[in-house]
């Protein structure tokens, strides 16, 4: 056979390459521009190096919206992934309250995340808010605009109210893809049910949960406008979460050298998460 | 030991999926359901197993009325057609699992995966996981799971239908070896015929939800009770068409005619139907009693070492197979014989015309 040699695969190529150049490596590549300078405005710079790095790795405030970040992170995770499982496995596999159960799921998902934010802001309202004031009727001083503990109990909460249905609908997809024939043989062995949720559902469910905890991970890490517009970071820095304080430092002080700098360590730790997370998680099939 | 279904039905709503249905099973050789798709196969495998609750009649086993006793008290086994077995549980777990559950002591379990493995040839393969085995070798585990309970009765659910043809022939021959001599009442269902055949032992046919007949596998093949029956019970589908009887000669068409000979011999006058096996359809002369038909040849198949022709006869489609290659030229004219000792006869009812009726 004839092998015909020309270029032209590029024409094929291209589009992505542009595509890839424009919405990701050029950005990327101006924030590593700005990670490494400083300026004074005036499109003036000065080379810095890994100046910027050092000073913010070192820096308190850092720190510790690093660690606010992943408490806030291992708590949704923690909360999120068994109830989304539990509510799946409560939902019928057949009948017409399959479609009324999805729709009710889907609800929570399809509000904007600001809308979100604005809701539970005035639901949570100590004066006027159905929450706020249900809280303090039962006699716990409850102000979250005041009280960190109450911020943070409001910010999970209306994470899980809004993010829970999505690991529910990965669950169920799950679930439901499971043939009628496992649980015949699980019937015709005598398993009990735990036995059937632990040697049937959960494998049979692996794949999506891997999805669903890497989902629920990456958004959770990077969550910005709910806490923002919820409790704006506050009562003082309590839930300023990694991203606040990224807007804070690039937009609030218009330091863009740390605001990159920040960047890149948050996107580094970010997918290095991602990865060695799928990979532990996949590794079993692999083998 | 007899399992015994009494008059059982089964409705779902107001759709009958099984009719009233009268079956003694025994342990002796394998007992095939054979039916279409939809036949009601499934469904009688699931009410055997106390899965499903008949909607009237009763379900005996061994002298006892088991009609109302849940799966896991029946002393059953199921193999699916799906290669059902724990996906993170190794082939040895797998294959313990329902034994654990009976709780076993631990060296009798030992003991029987061990010979049930060695018995499906798993043994090297007893530390894997089922995803890491061939399709083959999951539905051996999931095999040696029906087999390793030593159940009164096992039922297998079309187990061959999602093997390669390679495999499923390997198995199928190996399949009544491992229920020999075990006192066990197997209960095969399947879609192919020449399974049924193959397999031996006694065949139900199913269609459309009834059992149209139960006997020895060769005697109900030979001898099929009506023309539905004798159409689930024929690979390639029996050629069937309306014939008249005037005297003593069978008219197919103004061209063709033969002698009535057989159980039609003595039937009045009449239309019938007649039906042929199409490997009674030859393309060469082999009897004097052969008739000839011209046929133009439509589409031609090669199966393993068999040939089969489909053929235009009038308006009717008309199927042959012989052994060997045949050389059929696609489009062209050619003659073929039907063995008119062999033909069966189907009155207007559809019922088989014997030669005791007539």
């Amino acid at each position: 056979m004839n092998k015909t040699e020309n270029q032209r695969a590029w024409f094929f190529v291209a589009p992505v390459l542009v595509l890839v150049a424009f919405n990701a490596l050029i950005p990327l590549m101006t924030v590593v521009n700005y990670s490494v300078q400083e300026t004074f405005g005036n499109n003036v710079f000065f080379w810095q190096g890994v100046g910027w790095f050092e000073q913010l790795l070192h820096s308190e405030r850092f720190q510790a919206a690093l660690g606010r970040q992943i408490v806030f992170t291992a708590i949704i995770l923690a909360i999120e992934i068994p109830l989304g499982v539990a509510i799946a496995l409560t939902m019928p596999r057949k009948g017409p309250w399959v479609s009324v159960c999805l729709v009710l799921m889907a609800l929570p998902l399809l509000i904007p995340w600001n809308v979100v934010g604005a809701m539970w802001n005035i639901f949570a309202l100590p004066e006027i808010g159905l929450l706020g004031r249900a809280i303090n009727a039962l006699g716990i001083d409850y102000n979250m605009t005041q009280q960190p503990l109450a911020a943070w109990f409001t910010t999970i909460l209306m994470d899980v109210w809004h993010w829970t249905s999505l690991v529910v609908l990965l669950a169920y997809a799950g679930l439901i893809s499971i043939p009628d024939a496992y649980y015949q043989a699980a019937e015709i062995d005598g398993a009990r049910p735990w036995a059937v949720f632990r040697y049937i559902q959960l494998p049979k469910m692996k794949q999506v949960l891997t999805i669903a905890i890497l989902l629920r991970f990456i958004d959770s890490f990077m969550i910005y406008t709910e806490p923002f517009v919820l409790t704006g970071g506050g009562p003082g820095n309590a839930t300023t979460f990694l991203s606040i304080d990224l807007v804070k430092v690039a937009l609030g002080q218009f330091d863009l050298g740390p605001a990159a700098a920040m960047s890149l360590i948050y996107f580094i730790m970010t997918l290095l998460a991602s990865w060695v997370f799928y990979t532990v998680m996949t590794k079993n099939d692999a083998r | 030991m007899t399992l015994e279904l009494k008059n059982v039905a089964k409705r779902v709503g107001t759709d009958t999926h099984i009719f009233a249905t009268n079956l003694t099973l025994a342990t002796k050789g394998f007992n095939i359901l054979l039916g279409a798709t939809n036949a009601g196969k499934t469904t009688l495998i699931k009410l055997m197993t106390g899965l499903e609750r008949p909607t009237s009649g009763e379900i005996w086993f061994d002298g006892k009325n088991v009609t109302g006793v849940s799966a896991q008290r029946r002393n059953v086994s199921l193999v699916h057609q799906f290669f059902v077995n724990y996906p993170n549980m190794s082939v040895y777990e797998n294959i313990a699992s329902p034994l654990r559950v009976a709780r076993i002591r631990g060296p009798e379990i030992e003991r029987r995966v061990g010979e049930t493995a060695e018995l499906l040839r798993l043994t090297p393969m007893l530390r894997r996981r089922p995803s890491e085995l061939s399709g083959g070798q999951q539905q051996r585990t999931a095999l040696a799971r029906a087999i390793v309970k030593d159940s009164a009765l096992v039922l297998l659910d079309e187990p061959l239908a999602n093997l390669d043809y390679k495999l499923r022939e390997e198995l199928r021959d190996e399949l009544p070896r491992l229920f020999e001599d075990r006192g066990t009442i197997v209960v095969y269902a399947t879609s192919e015929p020449s399974e049924a055949l193959l397999l031996g032992g006694h065949t139900a046919t199913l269609h459309e939800g009834r059992i149209t007949q139960f006997g020895a596998t060769a005697a109900a093949y030979r001898a099929p009770p009506d023309l539905a029956t004798a159409r689930v019970f024929s690979d390639p589908p029996i050629n069937a068409a309306a014939v008249v009887k005037q005297g003593g000669e069978v008219a197919l068409n103004a061209d063709v005619r033969w002698p009535a000979v057989g159980a039609i011999a003595n039937a009045p006058d009449g239309e019938y139907t007649v039906g042929v096996r199409p490997h009674f359809v030859a393309p060469a002369q082999q009897s004097e009693s052969a008739v000839g038909l011209d046929g133009r040849v439509l589409v031609t198949e090669l199966s393993g070492s068999e040939s089969v022709a489909h053929f235009e006869l009038g308006d009717q489609t008309w199927v042959a197979q012989s052994h060997g290659v045949q050389a059929y030229e696609i489009g062209e004219m050619h003659r073929f014989f039907v063995d008119v000792s062999r033909c069966l006869y189907f009155g207007a009812d559809g019922a088989l015309v014997t030669a005791a009726a007539a």
